[in-house]
């Protein structure tokens, strides 16, 4: 039960964070903002990691692989094409 | 030991996306920091694989390699122009990762007879697997509905799926689907090892999502493609209590917070609530004049030479590129026109409205992708006030975010959305290829101002010809 009140104020103070930080991001850059934050959200894959690698039992290994795929699709496709968008943006030389 | 390794990998992983994310205030840091983010994402992929007796490491090279392969593939593939779609897809899978991930513990824990869930339940733990439950009950919703929701999302920009009326009723069945879900977290909480009913949320939260996003107009996709952002994190977030993983929390609190601040933007540019976007209906659709009042003789139809005589004597031209840009994939020809008005010493600069385009900061990017300097770049309050000191402004492909009636006429649909003001300009060029009405559906007066030459193009013809034209002149 602690552990839920500790993981319930993580979550609330990292609310803050995002927020605070979010709202410095100029509106230049919201498109890599929203395929960054793609690419980030795909830190699901530790839990498909762990899913996948461990199970024993067939139901639980193909959904493991599966959510490995889609988790890494967001990880790799993510941080690859923000990379991409931000590589274009240049100053005037 | 192990274990301390991969709760400091976490750590590690949290504040690297956290730096990642804070360097995105400027563009000179963004690369660097996209960087720091993907190296917390290794740093934590490592952790895990160190804290955990991996007995199947074949599964997880298997999975890593498809989606390896998969996600490389999309993101050298993909057209800027096509980045809302790609986006919207990224967010389903993001839903989809995280109730599968949800759906595979589930059923791994009932295989472990000294799992967590199993002590919970001989010793009677209740709080244990209440959480346990609800937050995969929430995982199997907001997945759900993030995953189809953000498939119709890509239909639609895509083309695919067509806008279909709301059906009547439709906040009913909204309704009854959710009390559904309710319904079967009940039955999971009561009986553990009702595994179906953790997919029969899946299925009804599919549905959901479709009927949620199949009735929302193709102009207010931003706020959709941002919404569904914000789900993708709060999944990953409600998985994280599925796992008492730290990493997932911290980092779908943050996604969830990111989407909710672009929806805000969003929805504030169309000065509309969040609500009106995700179930209402456009009013007083009628209330304006007919097209025929607003335009009838008053329209200047232009050609790119006289055009080319209009921009030789300006000394400062503003470019409001819209959607119509994108559709055209005009963004290159804009960008020579722009150097060739340069040359001539012109000042240019470039207008863009929160919501041009189809998913926010859109039109930036493919300015950026033409080689056109951010600082060029500016925001529309940045913007406004130098309309009046403005020659030329030349709108492409953009028709209700240069809409005066938002400021004159209360009655009309778009009555206070803020707009970019170049009807200040001393003459205003508009490219389009006809005068039909953008999604609001009504005329726009710009369009019959007597400072104002239209030209009748698709956008990227229209560029290529006022280019030859100028360049002949």
């Amino acid at each position: 039960m602690e552990n839920l009140f500790i993981f319930l104020t993580i979550f609330v103070l990292a609310i803050f964070v995002g927020v605070e930080i979010i709202t410095k991001v100029p509106p230049t850059l919201h498109t890599p903002l929203m395929s960054g934050s793609n690419a980030i959200s795909g830190i699901t894959l530790v839990g498909a990691l762990v899913a996948a690698g461990t199970a024993s039992d067939l139901v639980t290994i193909v959904l493991g692989v599966l959510s490995i795929i889609f988790a890494t699709i967001n990880v790799v496709g993510g941080f690859l094409v923000t990379n991409r968008m931000l590589g274009m943006f240049r100053r005037k030389d | 030991m192990a274990i301390a390794i991969m709760n400091l990998s976490y750590l590690a992983a949290s504040v690297l996306f956290i730096l990642g994310l804070k360097g995105l205030a400027k563009p000179r840091t963004a690369v660097r920091s996209n960087r720091l983010g993907a190296l917390g994402m290794l740093i934590a992929v490592v952790g895990t694989l160190i804290g955990n007796q991996i007995i199947g490491p074949q599964w997880i090279i298997l999975g890593i390699v498809i989606g390896g392969a998969l996600g490389a593939l999309m993101a050298q593939q993909v057209q800027m122009t096509d980045m809302p779609q790609m986006v919207a897809l990224l967010n389903g899978f993001g839903g989809l990762a995280s109730l599968l991930v949800a759906g595979a513990e589930l059923s791994h824990e009932w295989q472990k007879p000294d799992g967590m869930l199993q002590t919970a339940l001989n010793t009677g733990n209740v709080p244990i697997w209440v959480q346990f439950m609800i937050a995969t009950a929430a995982t199997a919703l907001i997945g759900g509905v993030t995953f189809t929701g953000s498939v119709v999302a890509f239909g639609k920009l895509q083309g695919i799926i067509s806008d279909p009326p709301r059906l009547p009723g439709q906040q009913i069945i909204n309704l009854v689907l959710l009390l559904a879900v309710l319904g079967l977290t009940g039955v999971m909480l009561a009986n553990p090892a009702a595994i179906w009913a953790y997919w029969a949320i899946v299925a009804i939260a599919s549905v959901l999502g479709v009927l949620l996003v199949l009735g929302i107009g193709g102009a207010d996709m931003p706020v959709v493609i941002a919404l569904l952002n914000s789900y993708s994190g709060l999944a990953a977030a409600a998985t994280g209590f599925v796992l008492n993983n730290v990493a997932l929390i911290v980092t779908g609190a943050l996604v969830g917070a990111s989407g909710v601040i672009l929806t805000m933007i969003m929805c504030k540019a169309m000065n509309r609530s969040l609500t009106n976007v995700l179930f209402g209906v456009w009013v007083a659709k009628d209330a304006g004049r007919s097209a025929d009042d607003v335009y009838g003789g008053k329209i200047k139809s232009s050609s790119p030479d006289e055009l080319a005589l209009l921009l030789d004597g300006a000394q400062r031209v503003v470019i409001v590129p819209g959607f119509g840009m994108a559709v055209a994939q005009a963004q290159h020809a804009v960008r020579e026109l722009m150097q060739l008005l340069e040359a001539r010493g012109t000042q240019v600069e470039f207008a863009i409205h929160p919501v041009a385009g189809r998913m926010p900061g859109h039109m930036n990017v493919l300015l950026a992708e033409a080689d056109i300097p951010y600082e060029q770049v500016k925001e529309m309050d940045e913007i406004n006030p130098t309309f009046e000191q403005t020659d030329v402004a030349i709108v492409i492909g953009a028709n209700d975010v240069v809409n005066s009636e938002a400021r004159t006429n209360p009655n009309s649909p778009i009555a206070g959305m803020p707009i970019l003001d170049v009807h200040l300009a001393r003459s205003v060029v508009v490219v389009k290829r006809s005068l039909s009405p953008g999604f609001a559906g009504i005329p726009n007066p710009l369009f019959a101002a007597d400072n104002t030459l239209m030209l009748f193009a698709d956008a990227k013809k229209g560029m290529l010809d006022l280019v030859a034209a100028i360049k002949e002149n």
